[in-house]
């Protein structure tokens, strides 16, 4: 099953390459992988997507642990979270097919960034499901060209994963599915 | 005072209560050496850079302080990478300083250029590149914090030519490193305490499984405190092998692909494990699916990325294992297990005829003779045994019984062949004051054999005590037990090894008679230098008893009635 991880590291040259190295290392696949910025300058943030069991994910968690710039980790699998990928989807679009795939984008909450005689360029923010969808929709038309970011997540409600950048408690066992106390609604 | 990085260097080192430093100088490090004559720090030069590694390692296993090994950029950093491997697996803390070409010329393909941080990322616990002299102190505080903290390991610092040249204010007081994501150590909570102390209180059939985390964890007492409360008895990993007395009552001798028959079976037939500081290798499990499926599991273990890895546990006690024992020994309570200790001893019986004393007295000179006397002779002594890899490394983990931690040193986890002589060298450097044998077989002595010459210039006394049977000995095995003693590539060419010695100044003598290996032995002890022994042993002799790769961990290949195995000579 896909595990997605949250991954706070330092902001330093080589990081990405330990995080890499580490999933090819112990053969663990990586669905997606994403890194940038954090509201602290010293600090990155990772979003991976991991195709694993409970126990592989544990010790996914486990090893990035092992990694000595690593300063947070957290499975948000089966948390809510928000998680939204982002594509931009070249679909080729002549006169008479302009208007249906207008139409279709906009069924999509999608945008349009670009337009060219024969084509139109989209792009569309959202959960993978729906990304998939408007592909699925948009792919008779002719996809001429597409890219995705792969996922970025966050847990939903106050709670601030920066506040667990400490020594994180206890030990590996999988934690049961405990209910969720952090509410919020989504908008 | 301004200083230049080379001279920060070796006052950091100086810092981290660093006497002794195994390298080999080139372009890219030589301002540091340049800077070696300002510092009281000893440099042994090696003359390979995988000896300087395993040097360093052999220094560390023996003396729990960090081995510090140097080389320069390109092949004196390639070099040390098996070194670096080793000691990465047998989680052994060395820290290796490396030069790199100027850090404007990085990327550029310049002579001896190695992206040696990227070339050594997953086999160091961390690895560095300083570019600049206000870097060095900090990296070289990290890396030694890093390097024997937690789950030891090694840690290299790639220090560019400028960086080295450059430099910057420094005040000599030292730094505190600041890791903000390194967590060296856990602590169990009292609810995982407590389901562990209930298994084994429950437990009918227990047994110690005991690793090489009791020695780098200093708590042989702890354990030994534990097993005799609760009448525990106690099988060992092959480096694990001193960290709980052979002699002890309790004691059952290594467990796994060539350990003790009777400690297997009981392992198959135990109703728990208690696993402390052992990682469930492959090399002690046998096949995993069979692994003792009734026992239940208790791995007590400092690196949580260990649990469930191999072997699914049912509690695991993350931390450090001393500190763990401690937590754990006020609530356990004294049990008798009379019936299952019996039980053990019975299979003991058995084994012990079948497997240890039962090989031929037909004048032929064995490896299994040569080490038992070798023990005797050096029993109750502060002897250290550093073993190189293959059939002799297993008959001396059988035949030679350590009371003592840090006195049997070998690759384990990556079983590298050279380990041995420069090990050892490593280890008499760390221990002036020990005696030293370094035993390896006639195909590892021959890869590293080069460090003889070191041996020689710094005046070392180590003794070598080659196991000379004419084949790469293990592999010939695995030929003969699963290839149709089809011996490809392994009948082995050795030069006259006494005359070797002998060109490096060693005295050295052949010895082909049993009769012979007391009065050598003796003689050897006495000379003041380093002596090198040749034992030509029977050349097609096996290490019995042997759980074969993916076998069940009972099904053990075992030692053929003599009186077959006298026809079969012949």
């Amino acid at each position: 099953m896909l595990n997605t991880f949250v991954v706070y590291v330092e902001n330093k040259p080589g990081v990405l390459t330990r995080v890499a190295s580490l999933f090819r290392r112990r053969a663990f696949n990586i669905d997606s992988l994403t890194v940038g910025r954090t509201e602290k300058p010293e600090v990155s943030r990772m979003t991976i997507v991991v195709d694993a069991d409970r126990d592989q994910a544990a010790r996914v968690e486990a090893n990035l642990y092992k990694l000595v710039e690593v300063l947070f980790v957290e499975n948000i699998t089966g948390k809510t979270a928000i998680s939204r990928d982002l594509a931009m989807i070249k679909v080729a679009a002549t006169h008479e097919a302009r208007s249906h795939v207008l139409e279709l984008a906009n069924v999509f909450r999608a945008r349009v960034v670009d337009v060219a005689p024969e084509s139109l360029t989209i792009e569309i923010t959202g959960g993978e499901d729906k990304i998939d969808g408007l592909l699925e929709v948009l792919r008779p038309y002719g996809v001429l060209e597409m890219v995705r970011t792969g996922i970025v997540a966050m847990r939903r409600g106050p709670k601030s994963a920066e506040s667990n950048i400490t020594v994180p408690a206890g030990t590996p066992a999988v934690e049961p599915t405990a209910p969720d106390d952090n509410v919020s609604y989504s908008v | 005072m301004i200083k230049t990085g080379a001279q920060i260097l070796w006052e950091c080192l100086e810092q981290q209560g660093v006497t002794t430093v195994f390298g080999y100088p080139g372009g890219a490090i030589l301002p540091a050496y340049d800077a070696l004559k300002t510092s009281n720090i000893h440099h042994v030069l090696v003359r390979h850079e995988q000896g300087a590694t395993h040097m360093a390692d052999g220094y560390a296993r023996a003396s729990g302080r960090v081995g510090v090994a140097v080389a320069t950029s390109g092949p004196g950093a390639t070099n040390m990478v098996t070194g670096i491997a080793t000691a990465m697996l047998d989680s052994s803390p060395i820290v290796c300083i490396t030069g790199q070409v100027g850090s404007k010329l990085i990327g550029s393909d310049a002579f001896q250029e190695t992206d040696i941080t990227g070339v050594t990322l997953p086999i160091t616990k961390h690895n560095y590149l300083v570019t600049h002299a206000s870097q060095v102190a900090e990296t070289i505080s990290e890396a030694f914090y890093v390097a024997s903290s937690g789950r030891p390991g090694p840690v290299l610092v790639d220090i560019t030519k400028d960086a080295q040249q450059s430099t910057c204010e420094f005040d000599g007081r030292p730094i505190t490193p600041h890791l903000p994501g390194y967590r060296p150590e856990l602590a169990p909570t009292q609810a995982e305490y407590k389901e562990a102390l209930e298994l084994i209180h429950k437990a009918k059939r227990p047994v110690i499984l005991a690793g090489h985390g009791i020695i780098l964890s200093n708590a042989m007492q702890e354990v030994r405190d534990f097993a005799e409360r609760n009448n525990i008895p106690v099988g060992l990993t092959l480096l694990g092998l001193g960290a709980f007395p052979a002699s002890h009552p309790l004691s059952m001798g290594m467990m796994g692909m060539h350990g003790e028959a009777w400690l297997n079976t009981t392992i198959q037939e135990a109703d728990l494990l208690i696993a402390l500081g052992m990682r469930f290798d492959d090399r002690v499990t046998g096949n995993l699916k069979t692994y003792a499926p009734n026992a239940k599991k208790i791995h007590v273990e400092i690196d949580r990325a260990e649990i469930n890895k191999n072997v699914k546990v049912d509690v695991a006690l993350v931390g450090d294992l001393r500190a763990v024992l401690r937590e754990l020994m006020p609530h356990v309570k004294s049990q008798d297990r009379h019936e299952w200790l019996s039980y053990i001893e019975r299979l003991k019986g058995d084994s012990a005829v079948r497997d240890i004393q039962n090989l031929p007295d037909n004048g032929h000179l064995y490896a299994a003779h040569v080490i038992n006397d070798l023990w005797r002779e050096t029993l109750g002594s502060d002897t250290v045994i550093v073993t190189d890899v293959g059939q002799h490394q297993m008959w001396e983990a059988q035949y030679f019984k350590h009371e003592h931690p840090r006195t049997l040193i070998t690759s384990g986890g990556l079983g590298t062949m050279g380990f041995a002589v420069p090990a050892a060298i490593g280890v008499k450097a760390a221990r002036p004051e020990a005696e030293v044998w370094a035993i390896v077989g006639d195909g590892g002595f021959q890869m590293t054999m080069c460090e003889l010459a070191t041996m020689v210039q710094e005046n070392l006394k180590v003794n070598i005590a080659i196991i000379n049977n004419g084949y790469l000995g293990m592999v010939r095995q695995w030929q003969e037990f699963f290839y149709d003693r089809n011996y490809e590539a392994t009948p082995l060419l050795s030069p006259n090894f006494v005359k070797l010695a002998d060109a490096f100044g060693i005295r050295s003598v052949a010895v082909t008679q049993r009769s012979q290996v007391v009065p050598t032995v003796e003689m050897t002890r006495k000379h003041p230098g380093p002596v090198l022994i040749d034992f030509q042993v029977e050349q097609e002799d096996s290490v019995y008893p042997m759980v074969a790769a993916g076998a069940a961990l009972h099904e053990m290949i075992r030692r053929p009635n003599p009186l077959e195995e006298t026809a079969a000579d012949a």
